[in-house]
C-alpha cells in the first residue's frame, strides 16, 4: 500500500463514532488545559496515560492528538480575551489579540486564531505525512552554530518589533536576559546567581514568569487605576465574525506563519515560541497597516497563531522519524507508544505503518473537530468580557495561582509569581513593554548554550560560526535586519520608521 | 464557559489530590526516566492492589535535588511518601553542593538500570572503540562527546574512560545536552565525534544502521548486543545508570519494613515485569544492606571522578 491508501484507511478508522468521541474528549480537555495558565498538555497526557492502558492503541493515540492540538489552540483564547497567555507559545498572540478584544473585535481575533490554527494544522499535518523523512534530514543539519545564528536573527528581528522606544524595549529584553542567567549552567553543571536557594537552581520557569507578567501584572494595573477607566473595554462592536477585510488581511499571515512555524518545530532544538516571535516580526515588517500594530492588528494574531500550531505538527517529525522527543508532550507520547510495544524511530514508518498513519489521521480529525468545537463557542467566549471587571480579574488571579501551584507545588514558585507580578505592574506603570522580558528569558539560555557548544566543538575557533553556509546566511540576514534601518534613519527616513513601530503595550 | 468550568474542576483535582495510600514524587518533568518509573510504579501498585489510589507528583529541577530537598523536609516520618531517584541524583547532589543528600532519606531499593553505550555516526571514520581511544590519547580535545547533563551518568562515564586511558580528565571535550534525545540529534547530524548515553536511547538508531555502537559499560556482554564491553576493550570501566525508590526520613523500623515489603511485592508482580519489558528496562532489583553498600561505594567513586573532571573542587 502507498501513503495515500494508508492515510485513507487511517481516516476510516478514526471516523468510527467511538473514536470521534475520544477525539472530542481529547480536544475538550486539551483546550481546557491550554486555557488554564501553567498547566500544559504534557502534564495532562501524563495524567491520562494510566487511563489509556484500558483503551486500544488507536483510541488513546487519537485522544493524545486531540489534547496536543487542543492545548496549542486553547492558549490563544485567554491571551486574546484576558491578556493572560496559557502557554509560552501564545505570549505573542496577547500583544495584538488583546488590543483587538478591547476594541470590541474579540470575535474576529478568536476567529482568525481558530481558522489560522486549523489551516496551519492541516497544511503542517499533511507535510508531516508526506515529507517527514526529508524534512528531518534538513533539520539535523542544524548544529549548535546554526542554532546560534537563528537565535541571533530572532533577537535582532524581535527587538526591532519592540514598540516605539528602543531603549525601553531593550531594557526590558536585557532584564529578561539577566534573569535567564539564574540557575545551573547546563554545560558545566555549576550554579549561577542562585544565592544558595535550591528553588532557583533550575532557573526561572518561563510559564510562571509569563503568567506573572501578563496576568498578575495586568490585574494589579487595573486595580491600581481604580474606577476611572471603567468603560475602556467594549465587549462586542460590529460583527462577532470576521468580515471580508479581515479575511483578506488574514490569509497571507496564516500561510507565512505555517511556513515559519513548521520547519522550526521540526528542528530538535527549535521550540514553538521562536516561530511565533519570527512570524510576528515578519508580519510587522510586511503589513500595509503598520499604524495598527500595537493597536490591534489582525495580522499579528493570524501569523503567530498559525506558526504555533504548525510547529506543534513539526515537533512530531523528529518523534516519528527518529524517535526523538523534542518537547515534554512529545516525550510522553513516546512513552505512550512504548506502552503498546512500539519503538518510534527510523523504522517505525516501515514496521508500523497502520499506527503511524492512524496517528496522522487522528491529528487531521482532531484539527477539524477543534474548529467545529470552537467557532460556535466564540460568541460565548467574548461574553467573558462583559463580566464585571472586579470579578473577572479576581477569577484570573485565582486561575493563575491554581495553574502555577498545579504545575509545581511549591510556595517559592508562588512567591516568584507574586514578585514578578509586581514587577509587571511597575513596568506597565512606567511604560516598559513586557513581552521582551519573556522573550529574553526564553532566547537567552538557548543562544548562550548553542554558542558555547559551537565553540567547544571547534575548540575555541570563532570562525566556525561563519564556516557553515546556513549559519553564514542566517547571520547575514540578521546583519541586514540590523543595518538597513540604521541607514534608512541616517537618510532622514527616521520619521517613517518610528511611525511604523507603533506602541505595543 | 463550559470549558472554563471543566478547566477549574481539572485544576482542582490536580491541586488537591485525594488522600492516597502512596504519594510518589517524581523529581523531574513529565516524560523523563524518573517520571516514567514513578508512573509505572503507580500503575502496578494500583493493578496489584498494593496501593489502590497511588498518586504521582512531579517536582522538577536540578538533577532531582529540588524534589529531594522538598521531599525530605515535608515528609519527615510519613510512611506513605515515596520518591524516585537514581544515579544521576548522586552526581547532582555533589555538583550542586546540595544541603539535602541521600543520607536524609530512607533508600529502599534499586529497581531498574541501564548501561551506557558509546556510539558514532554511521559516516564516521571511527570503526571501533580502539580507534576512538587512539584519537582520544593523541588529542583529547579533538574528541567531542555529546551526552546528557553535566555531572550526570554520561559525563561521569567519559571521565572514567579518560582516567582508564591515562588521559587527563580535565582535558575531555564533553558537550552537555539537556537529555539523551537532544544529544542524539547532534550525533546524527554529525556535529560531534561520539555520543554517550543509555543504550535504550540509541537502540532504534543502531538497529536502523544510522549509528555505530562501539562499546557498552556493562560488566559482561549484553545478550543480543553486538559490541564489546569497555572491560573487554581493556578499560576498567563499569557503570550502571540505575533508578531507585526511597522513603521519607525518620521512619520507624516497622514502617520501613512495611514499605520494603510493598516494594518487593510490586517488583515480583507480573504487571511490573510487563512494564519492564514494554519499556526495555532491566530488572536490577536490589534491596536491604546490599543496596546500602552499593549506594555507599557509588557515592565515593562518583565524588572522586567529579573531582578529577573538575566539576567539584
Amino acid at each position: 500500500m502507498d501513503a495515500y491508501s494508508f492515510l485513507l484507511q487511517g481516516l476510516v478508522t478514526a471516523s468510527d463514532p467511538m473514536m470521534l468521541f475520544y477525539a472530542l474528549i481529547g480536544v475538550t480537555l486539551g483546550t481546557a488545559v491550554g486555557v488554564l495558565p501553567g498547566i500544559g498538555p504534557a502534564l495532562t497526557v501524563a495524567l491520562l496515560l494510566p487511563v489509556t492502558y484500558r483503551l486500544d492503541p488507536a483510541g488513546s493515540l487519537i485522544m493524545f492528538a486531540g489534547i496536543y492540538y487542543g492545548g496549542m489552540y486553547g492558549g490563544s483564547t485567554t491571551s486574546i480575551l484576558l491578556n493572560t497567555p496559557g502557554e509560552s507559545a501564545s505570549i505573542i498572540t496577547a500583544l495584538e489579540g488583546n488590543k483587538m478584544a478591547r476594541k470590541g473585535r474579540g470575535g474576529p481575533a478568536l476567529a482568525t486564531a481558530a481558522i489560522g490554527s486549523f489551516i496551519a494544522g492541516l497544511i503542517a499535518t499533511l507535510l508531516l505525512a508526506f515529507l517527514a523523512p526529508w524534512i528531518v534530514k534538513i533539520a539535523l543539519v542544524f548544529g549548535p552554530r546554526e542554532y546560534f545564528a537563528l537565535m541571533v536573527l530572532a533577537f535582532v528581528t524581535v527587538s526591532a518589533a519592540f514598540g516605539d522606544s528602543a531603549l525601553r524595549g531593550l531594557t526590558s529584553l536585557f532584564l529578561g536576559l539577566a534573569l535567564a542567567c539564574i540557575g545551573i549552567d547546563q554545560l558545566t553543571g555549576q550554579a549561577r546567581l542562585s544565592f544558595g536557594v535550591p528553588d532557583l537552581l533550575d532557573g526561572i520557569e518561563v510559564t510562571t514568569m509569563a503568567v506573572a507578567m501578563f496576568a498578575v501584572g495586568e490585574a494589579l494595573y487595573i486595580a491600581g487605576q481604580g474606577m476611572q477607566h471603567d468603560d475602556q473595554v467594549t465587549a462586542v462592536k460590529g460583527s462577532v465574525w470576521m468580515n471580508r477585510l479581515d479575511w483578506m488581511r488574514s490569509w497571507k499571515p496564516w500561510l507565512r506563519g505555517t511556513a515559519i512555524g513548521f520547519p522550526i518545530g521540526a528542528m530538535p532544538a527549535g521550540g514553538a515560541e521562536i516561530g511565533t516571535f519570527l512570524s510576528y516580526a515578519a508580519e510587522k515588517k510586511l503589513t500595509r497597516h503598520p499604524e495598527e500594530f500595537g493597536e490591534g492588528a489582525i495580522e499579528g494574531v493570524a501569523g503567530p497563531e498559525a506558526a504555533n500550531n504548525a510547529s506543534a505538527a513539526g515537533t512530531l517529525v523528529p518523534l516519528l522519524t527518529l524517535g526523538l522527543p523534542t518537547s515534554a508532550t512529545a516525550a510522553i507520547m513516546l512513552a505512550g507508544f512504548q506502552q503498546f510495544g512500539l519503538q518510534p524511530g527510523p523504522l517505525l514508518f516501515a514496521t508500523n505503518p497502520t499506527l503511524v498513519w492512524g496517528l496522522i489521521a487522528s491529528l487531521l480529525i482532531a484539527n477539524a473537530m477543534l474548529l467545529v468545537l470552537n467557532l460556535p463557542l466564540i460568541g460565548l467566549w467574548v461574553k467573558l468580557l462583559t463580566i464585571p471587571r472586579h470579578w473577572l480579574y479576581a477569577g484570573i488571579l485565582l486561575f493563575a495561582t491554581l495553574g502555577t501551584i498545579g504545575a509545581n507545588p511549591s510556595s517559592f514558585e508562588l512567591g516568584m509569581l507574586l514578585a514578578f507580578g509586581v514587577l509587571g505592574y511597575v513596568m506597565r506603570l512606567f511604560g516598559y513593554p513586557i513581552a521582551p522580558i519573556v522573550v529574553g528569558l526564553i532566547l537567552g539560555p538557548m543562544a548562550e548554550q548553542q554558542l558555547r557548544r559551537a565553540l567547544s566543538i571547534s575548540q575555541g575557533d570563532w570562525t566556525t560560526l561563519v564556516q557553515s553556509p546556513i549559519a553564514a546566511v542566517l547571520l547575514g540576514l540578521a546583519a541586514l535586519a540590523f543595518i538597513v534601518p540604521l541607514i534608512m534613519r541616517a537618510r532622514g527616513k527616521g520619521e517613517m520608521l518610528s511611525q511604523m513601530a507603533g506602541d505595543e503595550d | 464557559m463550559k470549558t472554563f468550568i471543566l478547566a477549574s474542576l481539572f485544576a482542582g483535582a490536580m491541586a488537591l489530590p485525594a488522600a492516597a495510600d502512596y504519594t510518589i514524587i517524581a523529581p523531574a518533568n513529565p516524560g523523563g526516566g524518573w517520571d516514567q518509573t514513578a508512573r509505572a510504579m503507580q500503575t502496578v501498585m494500583q493493578e496489584e492492589g498494593i496501593s489502590p489510589s497511588a498518586q504521582v507528583q512531579n517536582v522538577p529541577g536540578a538533577g532531582g535535588t529540588i524534589g529531594l530537598a522538598q521531599f525530605a523536609s515535608q515528609n519527615r516520618g510519613n510512611p506513605d511518601a515515596l520518591i524516585v531517584g537514581g544515579y544521576v541524583m548522586v552526581g547532582a547532589i555533589l555538583t550542586n553542593n546540595s544541603p539535602v543528600t541521600l543520607q536524609d532519606v530512607t533508600p529502599i531499593a534499586r529497581l531498574t538500570g541501564e548501561y551506557e553505550a558509546i556510539v558514532v555516526p554511521a559516516a564516521s571514520p571511527i570503526q571501533s572503540i580502539e580507534d576512538l581511544i587512539e584519537q582520544l590519547k593523541a588529542d583529547p580535545g579533538s574528541v567531542s562527546w555529546a551526552g546528557g547533563s553535566a555531572g550526570g551518568a554520561d559525563h561521569i562515564a567519559v571521565g572514567l574512560i579518560a582516567k582508564a586511558t591515562e588521559v587527563d580528565p580535565t582535558t575531555i571535550n564533553y558537550i552537555a545536552y539537556s537529555g539523551g534525545g537532544e544529544a542524539l540529534a547532534a550525533i546524527l547530524g554529525n556535529q560531534v565525534t561520539a555520543g554517550i548515553s543509555s543504550l535504550g536511547e540509541f537502540e532504534a538508531q543502531i538497529e536502523a544502521g544510522t549509528l555505530r555502537l562501539l562499546a557498552t559499560s556493562a560488566p559482561e556482554p549484553i545478550e543480543g548486543v553486538d559490541a564489546p564491553t569497555l572491560k573487554e576493550a581493556g578499560l576498567d570501566v563499569v557503570l550502571e545508570n540505575w533508578r531507585m525508590v526511597a522513603a521519607a526520613p525518620d521512619l520507624t523500623d516497622e514502617q520501613k519494613a512495611k514499605v520494603s515489603a510493598d516494594i518487593e511485592a510490586m517488583v515480583t508482580s507480573d504487571s511490573w515485569q510487563k512494564q519492564l519489558s514494554d519499556k526495555g528496562w532491566a530488572d536490577t532489583y536490589l534491596a536491604g544492606e546490599e543496596f546500602d553498600a552499593q549506594l555507599e561505594s557509588d557515592i565515593t567513586a562518583t565524588d572522586a571522578v567529579l573531582r578529577d573532571i573538575g566539576l567539584i573542587k
